[in-house]
């Protein structure tokens, strides 16, 4: 895929828009389990992308990627910052403007290893990774139709989380009491990937 | 420039931050440099890097800053902080593990001494229950 200037506005306003339309929602989850500030919070980041997307699609992917992610760092006032930040930051350090699927999996891969060591945290414990570790999987798998295959697996790891006991962050204060609740950042992370899923369906 | 280490409190409170850096002050006067943050980018409560950074460099010392936070998005963002640092500032800038009320206080305590970063860590980390 060549993801040209048009394609990278095209993706970061689809992917704001996406968080920002359901960032009450978010707010909701982190209410049952958090400081329900994660809708919030998300807004205030993805607001700033929508309202630089222009400016960050004018420069290469790699560039604008990282762009993202340092407005994430800067903008969102929680730890989603700095973890969805170094995800975008790891993801604009590696790729190029043509991307294959093979060198978006191998990235992934790297930003997720380091959203884990942002986060101190590994699969398992009810965060963001529990959706991003089985997107990665989907993503390393052949075959057709892989933007609806993102999404059903993204939507079904989200729910996943559900009965997880919270292990990292504000919701493992609440120890059993966080079981039976989605993870607002696998939630958020699950928006995203719906969101870049669609743009990929674009391709094709 | 100050002979001592440097003391930086963040908190999700921009009231927590700056209560706890007058009792801070109460016991150090002005012999160890110190900022303080508190709040999201819009004032709410929360964190904010940029905040952070700049405090950062408001407690500036050659000998190091050290970082007491409250809660987990305050430690995330203060690493993240410390990663946007300049390269000559970032490995002497340290997160404690401490409380931060009672470890801004005692870390500024051993600091007025003229104790090394290090040793400024670890009185703050005592107390933390290994």
């Amino acid at each position: 895929m060549m993801i040209d200037r048009e394609t990278r506005k095209r993706l970061f306003e689809t992917v704001a828009n996406r968080v920002i339309a359901n960032a009450d929602e978010l707010t909701d989850l982190d209410r049952a389990i958090g400081d329900g500030d994660h809708g919030t919070n998300m807004r205030r980041g993805f607001e700033a992308v929508l309202a630089a997307s222009d400016e960050l699609a004018a420069k290469s992917f790699g560039e604008s990627l990282k762009g993202v992610g340092t407005t994430l760092v800067m903008k969102v006032g929680g730890a989603s910052g700095p973890l969805y930040g170094t995800l975008f930051l790891t993801l604009g350090k590696l790729l190029a403007d043509d991307v294959s699927q093979e060198q978006l999996a191998d990235a992934f891969a790297a930003a997720i290893e380091a959203v884990k060591a942002r986060g101190k945290s590994e699969a398992g414990q009810k965060t963001m990774l529990d959706v991003c570790l089985p997107v990665l999987a989907e993503l390393r798998e052949r075959g057709a139709g892989l933007p609806a295959r993102l999404k059903t697996t993204a939507k079904l790891a989200a729910e996943h989380t559900i009965p997880m006991r919270a292990i990292r962050g504000r919701a493992s204060f609440l120890g059993e009491r966080s079981i039976g609740h989605m993870d607002p950042g696998a939630r958020s992370s699950a928006l995203i990937v719906d969101a870049v899923a669609d743009v990929m369906e674009g391709f094709a | 420039m100050s002979e001592n280490v440097g003391i930086v409190i963040v908190s999700h409170s921009a009231d927590v931050a700056r209560g706890t850096a007058l009792m801070v002050e109460q016991m150090v006067g002005r012999e160890v440099p110190l900022g303080w943050c508190g709040g999201n980018p819009d004032g709410g409560l929360g964190t904010n890097v940029e905040a952070i950074m700049a405090a950062i460099d408001k407690a500036w010392s050659e000998k190091g800053v050290a970082i007491l936070v409250d809660l987990g998005g305050a430690e995330t963002n203060s690493e993240m902080a410390i990663e946007m640092l300049p390269e000559s500032r970032r490995g002497r800038v340290v997160v404690c593990n401490a409380p931060v009320v009672e470890g801004a206080v005692m870390a500024a305590t051993e600091a007025a001494s003229g104790a090394s970063l290090e040793v400024v860590r670890r009185t703050a980390e005592e107390l933390t229950p290994a």
